[in-house]
């Protein structure tokens, strides 16, 4: 009879249990403790920064080409610009278009791939034909065309057109996953189970792929600060305000390199690369919490 | 003797510790004999199979030795075993489906595949090999694709015995097929020992009645030990070892029927063989066990040629 | 109950589906309650495409199932009253869950107005009419539990439900032998129960165990039906007898089988329809002797 009593507990937490589950490992995962908690500072810095420290990122100073200091603690640049101030507003816009577009690619694949894969056939062969012709957009040099035509560009147009056209590799890859997925016998006994397919897509089949979807939004995430990155580096970046791309196109232009000037380019470019490689260690994490059969080894 | 294996040990190695897959096992194999291997899964069959021919990266030879035609097999040295491999035993693999190039013709394929043993194909010793399974010429001029289950296990299997190995271990190599099919690919087999082509054979399956079909002697197998070894016939009609006897009690034949005689499984599970349990490992599980059996039971002959692991036997 | 009329299933194959395949043609037979059915055909015979159809996994193309009466309707209701097992339990689990989660799905979809403690109840008491330890299933994953203790899970899984059929799909085609028998006695009482079970497999010597009729396939057409005392007593049709000779059985040598020497069938399946040769008992070879080929 113990038994009896036990189960209760153990089955009133149906879906609820598995996320506590979840958590629970997700919180003795090194990996994923640690690279969350990179992307989460960077991501706090980026809020909060330009709060606290108030003032404009692109005002020019009396005090240029300043190294790291008490008062500058990044240094300046040729201008007299506080680095410092220029990389909390960049990290901002660059978390900005991170998730934006990275954001809007990720449901565009996931929809696309998981209909595409579930469904099969003709909504396979139309959606496939849609994600090839995107594919084999010259993704860049239409972003650079239509960048060139608006006037006033700002990030939040940047992200989505970075999204609407990122999307189609993931969307190929989730379709793949879920063309295999589909065939196990477990969609079946969802059926059977009385399940709607966008329960068995939602339930069944994104639960088993869910390391691999948070794979591929950090993937599209840090492909659109890249993106957008270049896209700043070459001129067509937001026309006001500052990104990392930004300072990084500002310190090559004005030849930071060779001028020794190392506090210009590190911090925005250590804050691209802290972003996405945290983000990264983090996923390799989620995978153990994620799959049952690697928490135990 | 052919085949003369001394109390081998093979353990794998795991995060959770070394499972002994296969602990202590002794036997031999004649010339021209037929030994079928048989057990539930994770008995160690395949783990024997495998170190007699290739041990993967996780496999770990722990103890005993292996002696073929009097040499001893270096089975823990994957580099000096690949002078035997191919030549003096052989192997015809589980999954043959896969194990054709899918990119080359056959023909083509098995004549690479000599080279790189530094061997000169011979054109005529292939065809003679189709025609003793039944196989067209035609075939060394199709890729795998066109070839059905059955038509590539029997290709696999004459790749396998072209250089007229010695032995040749052949892993569940039916379980795949359909009946019909895997009566053709049973009855082949057989006719490469009955044509000499290999001396002696392993024929490692799940399925006791289609191993009682073409072995001479059978050898069961649990947890990593030896149960029972018999010929075939013996060990069917006459079962010493408790294990043996249930397993042929749970196999239902032709013609048994639930309303006339209801037949039982082997009630429990094996033993883990992370840490297996002291004395006979079948103990939990066996209606006979008595005080005795916490004391390992010894490999005795209790007839000519049937040796049995049980203190009741 | 189950009654299957001239069911056909065509697949279309090829870049554009300008090829046909069919996979079914013009299968007829029914599993009424209380008895075990056997549907026995080597691959590409067919016989898990039947099982799907009744499922209502996959669309019939032509002819009717019909379940006491009406037709199958996919969806909620229907299920509730056929339920099916499949081949591999390692993929019937979704191995991110526990495996005890095919059984809240059932209460979710069905019974969300049963308290939680009446459930466990039945639950537990389902596990055990499976004849398992709820104390060593449940709360486990998959890659925990044997292939056995899983297949049985699903069976319990089925039983929650108000079942009148039950088609299981090779169930124990990927168990040991130890434990297979068990899975099949358990099928066997499904059936003292009154329900319906589809078997359907590939191995002779499970299917004449289990069932009260079979139902032997090839192609995807009906070559021999009947009681299953009749069928494998008195094979008729030429393949039928050839099945029965290639099942290697463990006291009778292949050496010792029959061998067949009538004429072999037709290239492409049975010809003709089935024709009554004994009292229960149907096949499609209509000629079987002097047959001119």
């Amino acid at each position: 009879m113990t038994a009896l009593q036990e189960v209760p507990a153990q089955d009133a937490a149906a879906p609820a249990a598995v996320r506590r589950e979840a958590l629970h490992f997700a919180l003795r995962n090194g990996k994923l403790v640690t690279g969350l908690a990179i992307v989460l500072l960077l991501l706090l810095l980026g809020l909060l920064g330009p709060v606290l420290i108030g003032g404009t990122p692109n005002a020019y100073g009396t005090q240029p080409m300043q190294p790291p200091s008490g008062e500058h603690w990044f240094g300046t640049t040729t201008f007299g610009q506080d680095v410092f101030t220029q990389f909390v507003h960049g990290l901002r816009t660059t978390f900005a278009v991170g998730v934006l577009g990275g954001g809007i690619a990720a449901v565009i694949g996931m929809l696309v791939g998981f209909v595409a894969g579930y469904r099969g056939g003709l909504v396979d062969e139309a959606l496939n034909m849609l994600t090839n012709i995107v594919l084999v957009i010259p993704t860049l040099a239409v972003l650079l065309i239509i960048n060139a035509y608006l006037g006033v560009r700002s990030v939040g147009a940047q992200a989505l057109f970075i999204g609407l056209t990122s999307w189609p590799w993931a969307a190929r890859a989730i379709r793949a996953q879920t063309f295999s997925l589909r065939t196990r016998d477990f969609v079946d006994l969802a059926r059977l189970s009385g399940a709607s397919t966008w329960r068995i897509i939602t339930r069944e089949i994104a639960p088993n792929m869910s390391s691999y979807l948070f794979m591929t939004f950090i993937l599209l995430f840090g492909g659109s600060i890249l993106i957008a990155s270049s896209l700043d580096f070459i001129g067509l970046g937001p026309t006001e305000g500052i990104s990392l791309g930004l300072m990084l196109q500002n310190a090559n232009q004005w030849s930071a390199m060779q001028l020794g000037m190392w506090w210009w380019f590190i911090p925005p470019g250590a804050g691209i690369t802290a972003v996405v490689g945290a983000l990264y260690v983090a996923n390799v994490g989620l995978d153990e919490v994620f799959n049952p059969k690697l928490r135990e080894t | 003797m052919s085949l003369r294996v001394n109390d081998l040990k093979v353990y794998y190695k795991t995060l959770k510790g070394e499972v002994k897959a296969l602990d202590g096992v002794s036997f031999e194999v004649g010339d021209g004999e037929i030994l079928g291997l048989a057990g539930e899964s994770g008995c160690g069959k395949t783990t024997l199979a495998k170190s007699l021919i290739r041990m993967d990266g996780r496999m770990r030879h722990t103890g005993g030795t292996v002696e073929l035609d009097g040499e001893e097999l270096p089975i823990g040295d994957d580099r000096r075993m690949n002078a035997f491999r191919f030549h003096r035993v052989s192997l015809v693999p589980q999954y043959s489906m896969s194990a054709l190039n899918p990119t080359r013709k056959i023909g083509k394929m098995v004549t690479e595949l000599l080279r790189s043993r530094g061997v000169t194909p011979d054109a005529g010793k292939l065809r003679g090999r189709l025609d003793a399974v039944g196989l067209p010429h035609e075939v060394l001029d199709r890729y795998p694709i066109e070839l059905s289950g059955g038509m590539k296990q029997r290709m696999v299997m004459v790749v396998s015995t072209l250089l007229d190995p010695s032995l040749l271990i052949a892993d569940e190599i039916t379980s795949a097929l359909d009946v019909s099919t895997q009566k053709a690919v049973a009855g082949a087999l057989a006719g490469f020992r009955d044509d000499g082509l290999v001396k002696s054979m392993i024929f490692v399956t799940h399925d006791l009645s289609l191993t009682y079909q073409i072995a001479d002697t059978i050898m069961i197998m649990y947890a990593g030990r030896l149960a029972e070894k018999a010929p075939a016939k013996e060990i069917i009609e006459a079962p010493r070892h408790p294990y043996t006897r249930l397993l042929i009690n749970s196999l239902p034949e032709v013609g048994v029927r639930y309303a006339e005689r209801k037949l039982a499984g082997i009630a429990g599970s094996p033993p883990s063989l992370l840490n297996p349990p002291k004395g006979c490992r079948f103990r939990d599980r066996c209606p006979l066990a008595f005080g005795q059996c916490e004391q390992e039971p010894p490999v005795v002959e209790v007839a000519p040629n049937h040796s049995v692991a049980c203190w009741k036997a | 109950m189950l009654k299957l009329d001239n069911v056909t299933k065509v697949y279309r194959v090829g870049a554009f589906g300008g090829k046909t395949l069919t996979a079914v043609g013009d299968v007829s037979f029914d599993v009424r309650p209380g008895e075990v059915v056997s549907l026995i055909g080597e691959s590409g015979s067919g016989k898990s495409t039947i099982g799907k159809m009744i499922l209502g996994l996959t669309p019939v193309t032509g002819g009717s199932i019909t379940l006491d009466g009406a037709p199958v309707r996919p969806g909620k209701e229907y299920y509730r009253h056929v339920q099916g097992v499949f081949q591999d339990p390692f993929s019937s689990y979704n191995p991110v869950f526990k495996a005890d989660r095919v059984f809240q799905m059932i209460r979710q979809a069905y019974y969300p107005e049963v308290r939680e403690t009446d459930w466990a109840e039945r639950v537990h008491a389902t596990i055990r009419d499976v004849r398992l330890d709820p104390d060593q299933v449940l709360g486990r994953y998959p890659h925990q539990l044997s292939g056995g203790q899983l297949q049985r899970l699903l069976i319990a899984r089925a039983l929650l439900l108000d079942l009148k059929l039950l088609v299981a799909d090779e169930i124990t085609s990927m168990l040991d032998a130890s434990t297979r028998i068990d899975v099949l006695n358990l099928l066997a009482e499904l059936k003292e129960r009154g329900l319906g079970v589809l078997y359907v497999t590939h191995d002779l010597s499970l299917g004449t165990y289990l069932a009260e009729r079979t139902v032997v396939l090839r192609h995807g057409k009906v070559v021999e039906m009947g009681l299953t005392d009749k069928v494998f007593g008195n094979p008729l049709h030429p393949y039928t007898r050839q099945l029965l000779a290639a099942v290697p059985r463990l006291h009778a040598p292949w050496e010792d089988a029959e061998p067949v020497t009538d004429c072999l069938y037709h290239r492409g399946g049975a010809s003709g329809g089935l024709s009554e040769a004994e009292e229960g008992h149907f096949v499609a070879c209509a000629r079987l002797d002097g047959c001119p080929e």
